[in-house]
């Protein structure tokens, strides 16, 4: 039973008309699957990357109680990168060579981990922000058309919520303290919000894959869409939490139905993606020492399951 | 030895979560790991963090035999035309009870 690729195209293309999900070993377009390689595979190095920020603070936690949740949020993260990396690998990926092109700088992750915490308030910080605005960006994706990333994602959505939630309790708890510790807040929030609305990606009239991404059922809301919605569900939040957001432009539209803000510093947002951030060196310099030291761990259980093996 | 071979990836392995007492075991992913009781703690690891299962099966992803898609309109054809196996098939009036 061999089918044309005419008849193959239009069975993915009804497949996907009719909103059911594509399956690993369904025939699917090269170009799908590369797309969705590389959007998984940026995914899964965003969160395997995205430990170092926050990781960075394990050791100094407040309390006992804040190390907990912070270690507990950070193998979250590495869980996160490891659905996803398994999901890649139902495209035919493989591991070693995602890993390979990380720490080779070939694949990207998201930018916003190139930018240091530089206090614990960035703790929470990121919790609210970042993780706020990868809620917003993974929700729709748990209706992806590729079902093995959207199931990873389902999952993933649902542990984000506790990323955020201890995120703005820390926040809460601090501004409740010193005038000290509010400003640490005030400094962390001015410094990570900008960055977070460029989490959502370039304004959609840059954005030229959009159109065919939302064709696939890979993308379901545009880049402008989103980081509307975040900031909308932002300001209220953070009016609550008794900080302001950096932004002078920033006010409720009635017309719109949204809140106006200020214009994002793409100009920022290329020097990072390029490389030139804040950390990029060192966020790949890191993964790289951390699997070069894991080789001989790798090597060890091999060698041990050969001999087991042989009896 | 074949040390090239080993350095690449761990062997790859499905797993299986029960979620609970009374439901069968799902297919939740997978994960590399060098023997079936390392890919047990890895599976317990990444797949059961929030008590997401009570028992958790293994199985190396190179010893599952799958049908494959090309065929699947031959291959599940059998069962496409025997109405007969559904109840709904057969015309019984309503006033018989308990049916």
């Amino acid at each position: 039973m061999t089918e044309t690729i005419d008849e193959l195209q239009t069975h993915f293309d009804e497949t996907l008309d009719a909103d059911r999900r594509i399956e690993p070993r369904d025939w699917m377009p090269d170009a799908y699957r590369k797309t969705m390689i590389r959007q998984i595979a940026q995914h899964a190095h965003s969160e395997i990357i995205g430990m170092q920020p926050e990781g960075n603070w394990i050791t100094r936690a407040p309390s006992l109680r804040r190390k907990a949740i912070l270690l507990a949020k950070v193998q979250d993260e590495a869980g996160h990168g490891m659905y996803l990396y398994s999901a890649a690998e139902t495209l035919g990926a493989d591991r070693a060579d995602l890993t390979d092109m990380l720490i080779t700088g070939r694949q990207k992750y998201s930018s916003i981990f190139n930018y240091p915490t530089l206090t614990y308030a960035d703790v929470g910080v990121i919790g609210w922000l970042v993780d706020g605005a990868a809620i917003c960006n993974q929700v729709p994706l748990c209706r992806s058309s590729y079902g093995p990333y959207a199931r990873a994602m389902i999952r993933i959505c649902k542990e984000e919520s506790f990323h955020q939630r201890q995120g703005y309790e820390l926040l809460m708890t601090m501004m409740r303290g010193t005038d000290a510790q509010r400003a640490m807040v005030q400094d962390a929030t001015n410094r990570f919000w900008w960055p977070s609305l460029m989490m959502f990606g370039p304004p959609d009239d840059q954005s030229p894959n959009t159109a065919q991404s939302m064709a696939w059922g890979i993308k379901r809301h545009t880049n402008d869409e989103l980081r509307q919605r975040f900031v909308d569900m932002s300001v209220p939040q953070a009016e609550k939490l008794g900080v302001t957001l950096p932004d002078p432009a920033l006010r409720w539209n009635d017309e719109r139905g949204h809140y106006d803000f200020g214009p994002v510093d793409w100009d920022e947002f290329m020097t990072v993606v390029k490389g030139n951030g804040p950390c990029n060196t060192q966020r790949v310099a890191h993964r790289k020492r951390a699997h070069d030291d894991g080789a001989w761990v790798r090597e060890a259980a091999m060698a041990h399951q050969a001999k087991v093996s042989a009896g | 030895m074949s040390a090239r071979a080993t350095d690449k990836n761990w062997p790859l392995y499905e797993v299986f979560l029960r979620g609970k007492r009374g439901l069968n075991h799902v297919h939740v992913g997978s994960l590399h790991a060098a023997d079936a009781q390392m890919a047990l703690r890895h599976a317990r690891d990444l797949y059961t963090r929030r008590n997401e299962g009570v028992s958790i099966w293994v199985v190396a992803a190179r010893d599952i035999t799958a049908s494959s898609p090309d065929e699947k309109d031959p291959f599940f054809a059998p069962s496409g035309d025997k109405v007969y196996r559904h109840p709904t098939f057969y015309d019984i009036p309503a006033d018989v009870p308990h049916m």
